[in-house]
């Protein structure tokens, strides 16, 4: 090899190697926010409630924003706005799925925890967020969200704002195994 | 290009007076290789490439300036006047997708194909025939580019940062191919960073040591080795976006699991990088500058080469001062606040070398004298509010404002432009074998430093304000200072066309420059004859018995 072949084979593998560098960093990303909690996600599976008490000398207020997004006919509400929670102390908060079209749809909710910091010590035991679900043409229904905040919750932190984002999901209705129904019925909307 | 010529009186040959009808004459003695388009197309000759890759520079900086006047004119006055919304987005979208990639990073990749293998005692570039392929695939990029607005839907108007879900979920249908043209230019890049590695780490003149080198060959390969680092991740993250689109993958899409915020990092982990390579070879120009018309030798040439390699290792470990808004712990805001403190420090060595070069030299100001001192000062200016940015609580009412349009445009402009039209000045002389012409370039000089400051300092002010940028109407307070933007900006836009005229005049004719066409020049390059013979350094000089002239 020359000298100039020998550089450029080196300085193609450096490219190679970079851009699947590239690629690796989305699942190294992944894992590092899941250690860390910093982009926000809360964990997707019901968590069990934990027994460790309530701390009655805190107050912390937790926001709920919802949204809806590109594509889904729907909207979605919350009952409460704002709450003020001891640390420790389970809540149930009620939200509502409108389908404002004729027909039906599947849509998720994507839940963010902001400060970030606080996606860790946020447990959810019941969420409507854990699964897809499906809604008929004009129906309003009615879903809870149960969560608790830890009691370690870093002292810095006083509000919690919650975001769920709606999105499309698309059609699973000729999918035989169908996800399971938790949440009670509503209304016609 | 390259018309047939009447015949020539053989004494006119040795002053020819065109490029085209000097390099027709070389041609035709040396290899009688093809005549017409086909000799250009084909050319695999480093100056012949270098002029191509500056003409097609300069193309682009008049096309996307033109856009940047649409932009202006738009904001002379609050309310819609002139375009809609939507064709506004897409002119400030293409502006700097062109400037960056189109006008920016070209013109300094024909600056070193022109100067590098004259200032290490090379022949040619190392592959001659993959230099001619790298300048190839530009033109068919930015035609590409182009061509988006006449598609359906228009132009990208998602910002030259492209922010996914933004520019994947909410584009327009010609983000395909605006993806395929960054490709393109991508490919472009790398493989002429690739050439550049290779004709610098191996075709250096015997003799002529690492730290022999001009500081232009110096911060180039530094920038090669950028070019190398994060050019392949710009072509990851595009390709994540075209998945996105085309074929339903969700990297960016939080409804399927994927994380918006994650573009951003992805993007300025390049992007930071990218804007040294905009910079970093302006610092080369520069520091031949000075020293040339201070009639000194550079002040702490070690510590330049060390500054420069400083600047790129942290230029790895800022990129999230780009995001202190997307809501971060505050370990990582003060983490990334303090490194991108640090790269002031470098940059500030550099500054201070420059300034302790001209200290007790005997300078004249010629044109590229001129260039080059403005850029000292206004670069500086842009390193300063590049500071104000860089403080986490101060940027959270800076950020998306004009304040960071004001910063990157004082680095931009004033800077990296500013630097390659003074490298354009300085090696004028060499390439066409006449000196430009002083007094025009004096106007352009002039015109453009207070078109530049008219147009770029009122920015820091409306940004201050809270002025919002990538908006096409605006609130009365801003009116004043958005006025006197425009006005600068059109004069700016306007004294680059003396900048056309001061270049055709130079090809044409004017005096004759000797082979040291500066009084106080040093490099290699000197040695040649001007203009440059299309074949330089067919045996090479031995730098062996040559005085350090460094150190
Ligand atoms: C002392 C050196 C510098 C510091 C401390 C600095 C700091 C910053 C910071 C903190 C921002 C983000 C502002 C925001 O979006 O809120 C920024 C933006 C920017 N800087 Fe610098 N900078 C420096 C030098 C440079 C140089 C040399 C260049 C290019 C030649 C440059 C080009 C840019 C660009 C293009 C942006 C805006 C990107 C965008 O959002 O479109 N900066 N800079
Ligand atoms: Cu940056």
């Amino acid at each position: 090899m020359t000298p100039v072949q020998r550089t450029v084979t080196r300085t193609v593998a450096a490219l190679i190697g970079m851009y699947f560098f590239a690629f690796a960093l989305v699942p190294l990303y992944d894992v590092f926010c899941q250690v860390t909690g910093l982009n926000g996600k809360a964990a997707n599976q019901p968590r069990a409630m934990s027994n460790e008490g309530v701390d009655t000398s805190r107050y912390v207020t937790v926001q709920f924003i919802t949204r809806s997004s590109k594509g889904l006919p729907w909207e979605l509400d919350v009952m409460t706005r704002q709450l003020r929670v001891h640390p420790g102390q389970p809540t149930e908060v009620e939200f509502a799925f409108t389908n404002k079209s004729d027909s039906a749809s599947w849509g998720r909710t994507v839940p963010s925890v902001t400060p970030s910091e606080a996606s860790l010590h946020m447990r959810k035991l019941t969420c409507f967020c854990f699964q897809e679900q499906r809604i008929e043409g004009g129906q309003r229904v009615a879903m809870p969200l149960v969560f608790q905040l830890t009691r370690d919750l870093p002292s810095e932190i006083n509000t919690v704002t919650l975001v769920y984002t709606l999105y499309p999901v698309e059609n699973k209705d000729n999918v035989s195994q169908q996800v399971q129904r938790t949440w009670r019925e509503g209304g016609d909307a | 290009m390259a018309p047939k010529l009447p015949p020539q009186h053989p004494l006119e040959h040795s002053t020819a007076t065109t490029a085209g009808q000097a390099h027709e004459h070389d041609d035709h003695h040396h290899y009688g290789g093809p005549g017409g388009i086909k000799r250009w197309l084909l050319t695999t000759n480093h100056k012949e490439i270098g002029s191509l890759y500056l003409i097609f520079s300069l193309s682009m900086f008049f096309i996307g300036g033109i856009f940047a006047l649409v932009v202006r004119a738009e904001l002379f006055q609050p309310g819609l006047q002139l375009v809609q919304p939507e064709f506004f987005n897409q002119m400030t979208t293409m502006h700097g997708l062109i400037m960056v990639f189109g006008a920016v990073m070209p013109a300094f990749v024909g600056l070193a194909n022109w100067m590098i293998p004259l200032q290490v005692g090379a022949p040619d570039m190392a592959l001659p025939r993959l230099n001619n392929f790298s300048f190839w695939l530009l033109p068919v990029a930015f035609g590409l580019l182009l061509s988006t607005l006449f598609m359906p839907g228009g132009a990208p108007n998602f910002g030259w940062t492209f922010y996914a879900p933004l520019s994947t979920d909410y584009g327009p249908p010609s983000t395909t191919f605006f993806i395929f043209s960054l490709h393109i230019a991508g490919i472009s890049s790398i493989l002429g960073a690739i050439n550049i590695i290779a004709t610098i780490l191996n075709m250096r003149a015997p003799g002529m040591r690492m730290m022999d080198m001009p500081l232009f060959v110096w911060t180039w390969l530094i920038t090669a080795f950028l070019l190398i680092a994060v050019m392949p991740v710009l072509a990851g993250v595009i390709t994540m976006m075209l998945m996105d689109i085309n074929f339903g993958t969700s990297f960016f899409d939080a409804g399927g699991g994927g994380d918006p915020v994650l573009f951003q990092h992805l993007f300025w982990f390049f992007g930071h990088p990218e804007v040294y390579i905009m910079i970093l070879p302006a610092f080369g120009i520069v520091s031949a500058i000075v020293p040339t018309f201070a009639r000194k030798p550079l002040f702490g040439y070690a510590s330049m080469v060390y500054a420069t390699a400083s600047i790129a290792i942290l230029s790895f470990l800022v990129w999230v001062h780009h995001m202190f808004v997307v809501g971060l712990p505050l370990a990582a805001e003060l983490f990334f606040m303090y490194t991108t403190m640090l790269i002031a420090v470098p940059t500030g060595v550099k500054v201070f070398n420059w300034v302790t070069t001209l200290f007790r030299g005997s300078i004249t100001f010629e044109t590229p004298m001129l260039f080059s001192l403005a850029f000292i000062v206004m670069f500086t200016i842009g390193g300063f509010s590049g500071l104000m940015l860089a403080i986490v609580p101060a940027d959270f009412q800076y950020h998306d404002t004009y304040f960071v349009v004001a910063h990157f445009h004082y680095v931009l402009v004033p800077g990296a432009i500013f630097a390659i039209i003074a490298g354009v000045y300085y090696w004028l002389p060499k390439w066409t074998g006449h000196y430009p012409d002083e007094r025009l370039g004096r106007w352009h000089f002039w015109l453009s430093v207070i078109g530049v400051n008219l147009t770029f300092f009122p920015m820091h002010f409306s940004g201050l304000a809270g002025m919002p940028r990538r908006i096409p109407d605006y609130a009365l307070q801003f009116a004043d200072f958005n006025m006197v933007s425009s006005l600068g900006g059109f004069l700016f836009g306007a004294s680059q066309l003396l900048f056309v005229a001061v270049l055709i005049k130079c090809v044409r004719g004017g005096e004759k420059a000797p082979a040291k066409a500066w009084e106080g020049a040093e490099d290699l390059e000197w040695s040649v004859p001007s203009p440059a013979p299309l074949h330089t350094f067919e045996t090479p000089p031995d730098m062996t018995s040559q005085a350090p002239q460094r150190h």
